[in-house]
């Protein structure tokens, strides 16, 4: 993937790139640190439709929804050549039961066999989560196992 | 009625209008300068009131405006940005230079001004407002645009421009030989040259020299260093702006930021009193007579703006809407505007018409300009792909 940096003297920084439908899709970090999302217009790749300002925690729930999105992508990818194993994502909900404890509370892997591979959580990956990490509202959990596990690991972290 | 109460009544009245005329820019959506420039010429010399009791305060207040616009111009930019923009963008810069100087020269020579009014006037007409272009881009939602950069480097290009001009131009309207004006060139040269060296490497240093966690203490600083550096600039004949366009620069990083924030009230404060101060100067009945040529030349630095933004994005690629949206970027003309030609009207070196012409002229740009900026792709779209025919009911 090409992406194009190019700076902008005294607002910032923009960081770009094309996509296949031929639209530019990209940031501005401003120098007061805000980011702005901005998309181009279909006939025009110069000029933008929409800029839309983020503040630092949404521009990171973003970046979790896409990232998480790619990371899931990349690892169903990986398991399609293993039958009965699938990927899948869970969200930890403002009234999760497990909201600031500790992952192995939940006792995922003793009681359902899913593996929980990747937390999400402000833009950044927690590769490979050990029992004491503790989950935090908005953290996406990216979950390996078999379908019914993954049913049943969801229904463990929506219902304690 | 005392002097120091009839002054602070003048000058009491006068700030308050001018954020009336401030609210009611942002309401139409739309540069205050030129409301502040009418307001000056409302209150002045030959207007409805004339105010002269705040005289001396709003000189000085003036000085410390001009000061303050371009401090604040050299702190937006890092002395790396400087250096790219240059860099990428000298071709452009010259252009530039050559297309919107020579109409204000040419004007200024056809009517009689001699070398020091073509000076002055091709300095008006040369340099666009980047505030006022700062504040379009941002307004119609283009940073992200592709043709942005590309107009930003021109403004980079133009600012530093200024900082060798303005020492010409002062050495020029104080009389000074053609010897003596080789050298303040030089001088100003050699410290545009030091600071930005300066700049690039030892930039903290002068940060720290100026900063303090404590508001009020860095405030006074920053202050106390500018009218320093300036007053320092201003002995050397090298322009009193240029010194503190140059600090600003030297000042960088997290400094910079919170100094931009410190000092932008003060800005807008100085800043409009300057421009009232300007318009105050200024008769408005001389305005009529110069009318004809501040339209003739609006209309033709427009165009020439448009060519010079429309080239400079043809050259980095960028397809036929997003040249002319560059090139109407750069239309607007404002405060280096008035501080040219501030600076010669204070120095009595040009005729009391070019003030009027300055002042008729970025009147008219400074409201054309954002307009243009807006209304420019509709336009163009118009014109280069004229409407189907309509479909003829059978």
């Amino acid at each position: 993937m090409y992406m194009e940096e190019t700076d902008l003297p005294g607002l910032g920084r923009r960081k770009d790139f094309m996509t296949a439908s031929g639209r530019r899709i990209g940031v501005v970090e401003l120098r007061e640190g805000q980011t702005e999302l901005f998309v181009s217009t279909w006939d025009d790749p110069d000029t933008c439709q929409a800029s839309i300002p983020l503040t630092g925690e949404e521009a990171a729930c973003l970046g979790n929804l896409l990232g998480g999105q790619h990371l899931a992508m990349t690892l169903t990818e990986a398991h399609r050549e293993v039958p009965g194993i699938a990927t899948r994502q869970f969200s930890i909900a403002a009234d999760s039961p497990f909201q600031n404890q500790p992952m192995g509370k939940a006792r995922i892997r003793t009681r359902c066999g899913v593996s929980i591979v990747a937390i999400m959580r402000e833009g950044e990956v927690v590769p490979s989560p050990g029992p004491d990490v503790h989950l935090h509202p908005g953290d996406l959990l990216v979950a390996v196992g078999t379908q019914e596990g993954l049913d049943a690991a969801a229904d463990i972290l929506r219902n304690g | 009625m005392d002097r120091v109460a009839l002054s602070l009544i003048e000058l009491g009245a006068v700030v308050f209008c001018l954020g009336l005329l401030a609210r009611l820019a942002g309401r139409i959506g739309m540069s205050p300068i030129p409301l502040y420039l009418v307001g000056g010429l409302f209150f002045g010399a030959g207007g409805v009131v004339e105010l002269s009791g705040m005289k001396e305060f709003s000189h000085l207040a003036g000085e410390i405006g001009v000061i303050l616009l371009l401090l604040m111009l050299g702190l937006e930019y890092t002395a790396t940005e400087l250096v790219t923009g240059l860099r990428r963008s000298w071709k452009a810069g010259i252009l530039d230079f050559v297309l919107n100087f020579v109409p204000g020269a040419a004007l200024a020579a056809l009517l009689g001004w001699g070398v020091v009014g073509a000076m002055v006037m091709g300095g008006v007409t040369y340099i666009s407002s980047s505030g006022i272009a700062a504040k379009v881009i941002t307004d119609l939602g283009r940073i992200g645009n592709r043709e942005t950069p590309v107009v930003l480097s021109i403004l980079v290009f133009e600012d530093l421009a200024m900082a060798i001009y303005l020492p010409i131009l002062t050495a020029t309207l104080a009389g000074v030989s053609f010897l003596g004006g080789l050298q303040t060139v030089g001088v100003s040269l050699a410290v545009v040259t030091v600071v930005l060296l300066v700049a690039l490497r030892h930039g903290h240093h002068v940060s720290k020299a100026v900063h303090s966690e404590n508001s009020e203490v860095f405030l006074l600083n920053l202050l106390g260093a500018a009218l320093l550096v300036s007053g320092l600039a201003a002995a050397l004949q090298v322009s009193a702006a240029v010194g503190a366009f140059m600090l600003g620069i030297a000042i960088s990083g997290a400094t910079a930021h919170s100094a931009t924030r410190i000092l932008e009230p003060l800005r807008d404060l100085f800043a409009a009193i300057f421009f009232v101060a300007f318009g105050l100067n200024t008769d408005p009945a001389s305005i009529p007579p110069v009318l004809a040529w501040a339209l003739v030349l609006a209309v033709l630095t427009a165009a020439t703006k448009i060519i010079t933004g429309a080239w400079a994005a043809k050259r980095a690629g960028i397809a036929r809407p997003g040249r002319f949206r560059a090139g109407a970027a750069l239309i607007a003309r404002g405060e280096f505007s008035i501080v040219i030609a501030g600076l010669a009207v204070t120095s009595g070196a040009v005729e009391a018409e070019l003030a009027a012409l300055a002042t008729a002229y970025v009147l008219i740009m400074a409201v054309l300009g954002p307009l243009a900026a807006r209304y420019i792709e509709p336009l163009v779209k118009k014109f280069s792909r004229p409407a189907r025919p309509e479909p003829v009911p059978a």
